[in-house]
């Protein structure tokens, strides 16, 4: 279990009872889909990560590894998603070994729910969870809270509503791996254009029982166009007031290691300690 | 009286070239509206890792000391240099470890890979969420301003004269609007076998 260290948090309680305003975490407006197909399971996401009304990242990874056979896609406070995904593969690849079974999506889901519910949704991950085990294909979604569903394709994230309107007007039951990875693909672009909280690239992850695929980058619709012109500026266009080159080589001069042999060391007692200018 | 992150001001950016990569900040140390320093650097270097820290000065020192402690005590333990890309971990997770009582900093890292020689750079909200960029990083009171100059004159594959150039027009430019940031700026140019830091002649006002 992860242990918070709560030693500043009096501090910026009293801060923040004066009248600061706490500062706003790196959060993952995003867009994140999951399908199941027949065969395996598919989960997407867009690519942008939000400071406000910031872009802080535009191609950051909201597809979380948990184990070989189940991934995770996260929304909600970047940090949190992070690091809860890593904390439960990390339990899930001990249970696994010590069972010596594959690790089971409910298992995943059931970790991830009681951790998220025991901090009350203080812990803001958003996750959609993924996989195909032993029992079958698997795809659920965890809240914040600890609520947890279990559907056939689900939404999460700011782009959520977006998506789902095309999963409403296009899903059908039983789709190939081929039609459920467009069907992802085009869920998440309607997030990426039509949410501002999510933008830039589309990721995927194809799980199926003998392998797991992550497609980076599937699309990319939001190239930059490249500059005209160059805009370098000359040499000497910042005034300097003072210069300081540090050589590797140049180190030697101020720290310096000598072996010193067992009998020098041992009869020069009383003599000055060499220091080097 | 707004954000704590707001109160002492400051910048920090970094940006990567070809084979080399640079840190810079700001130099200001504020209360408020009120100047108490101009010589307040928010560099700090850890072997061959470069750390950038704005946001509220008491957490900037507190996290540089701890991060000196934490560098020192994996030198001891693995007799070697700790690498940007490990270093980065170790902020991250030294920083969620405080995810309900944060410090208030915005960390940026600066190095190159001792391997591989390859650069790299990334930056962290306060509660340790890693931005890997593979072009630049900026943190700080004017981050809409250096967002705004570094998407504009950053290039890929510079050389170390003209990544300094940008960097430097980069910050110099962006702490000129903004009232929390300025007073001077240090530059760290870092390639594979020699560090150039230079103090750049700014405004004093």
């Amino acid at each position: 279990m992860p242990g918070f260290d709560f030693s500043n948090y009096n501090r910026n309680a009293a801060l923040c009872a004066r009248g600061m305003s706490l500062p706003k975490a790196t959060s993952t407006g995003t867009t994140i889909v999951g399908c199941i197909f027949d065969g395996g399971v598919v989960i997407a996401a867009d690519t942008r990560a939000t400071s406000g009304p910031i872009v802080a990242d535009k191609n950051c990874e909201k597809l979380h590894y948990i184990s070989p056979n189940i991934w995770c896609a996260g929304a909600g406070t970047a940090a949190d998603t992070e690091f809860t995904t890593a904390l439960i593969s990390s339990q899930l690849e001990l249970h696994s070994l010590s069972t010596g079974r594959k690790p089971r999506v409910v298992t995943c889901m059931t970790l991830l729910k009681q951790h998220l519910f025991r901090y009350q949704g203080h812990i803001g991950a958003y996750l959609v969870v993924a996989g195909v085990d032993p029992t079958g294909t698997h795809l659920f979604t965890v809240h914040a809270h600890g609520s947890t569903d279990k559907l056939p394709y689900v939404t999460m994230g700011s782009g959520s509503l977006a998506a789902m309107s095309v999963f409403e007007t296009l899903w059908k039951p039983s789709m190939t791996r081929d039609e459920a990875v467009e069907l992802c693909s085009q869920a998440i672009q309607s997030g990426i254009f039509n949410d501002l909280g999510s933008g830039s690239n589309v990721d995927v992850a194809i799980i199926t029982a003998d392998k797991t695929t992550l497609k980076r980058n599937y699309v990319k619709p939001n190239e930059r166009v490249p500059k005209l012109r160059s805009y370098v500026f000359r040499r000497g266009t910042t005034a300097v007031l003072n210069e300081k080159i540090i050589r590797k080589e140049d180190l030697g001069n101020y720290v310096s290691v000598h072996e010193l042999s067992t009998a020098a060391a041992e009869e020069g007692g009383d003599d000055k300690m060499e220091v080097d200018t | 009286m707004s954000g704590i992150f707001a109160i002492n001001g400051g910048a920090c950016v970094a940006m990567v070239g070809k084979d080399c990569v640079a840190i810079a900040c700001d130099l200001r140390l504020g209360l408020q509206a009120l100047t108490v320093s101009n010589n307040f650097p928010k560099i700090f270097q850890y072997g061959d890792v470069f750390l950038g820290l704005t946001g509220l000065a008491t957490d900037v020192s507190t996290v540089s000391d701890l991060f000196r402690y934490k560098v020192n005590m994996y030198r001891l333990r693995e007799e070697r240099d700790i690498a940007p890309r490990t270093f980065a971990n170790l902020v991250s997770s030294t920083l969620y470890e405080k995810r309900f009582g944060p410090y208030f900093v915005g960390p940026v890292v600066a190095g190159l890979d001792p391997k591989t020689g390859e650069p790299f750079i990334c930056g962290f909200d306060s509660i340790g969420c890693i931005d890997f960029a593979k072009d630049f990083i900026v943190s700080g009171t004017a981050t809409d301003q250096l967002f705004g100059m570094c998407e504009s004159l950053w290039e890929p594959d510079m050389t170390p004269d003209q990544l300094f150039e940008t960097i430097s027009q980069s910050l110099l430019n962006a702490v000129d609007r903004d009232a929390l940031s300025g007073w001077g700026a240090h530059v760290y140019i870092i390639e594979k076998d020699k560090v150039t830091k230079r103090l750049l002649k700014g405004r004093q006002d």
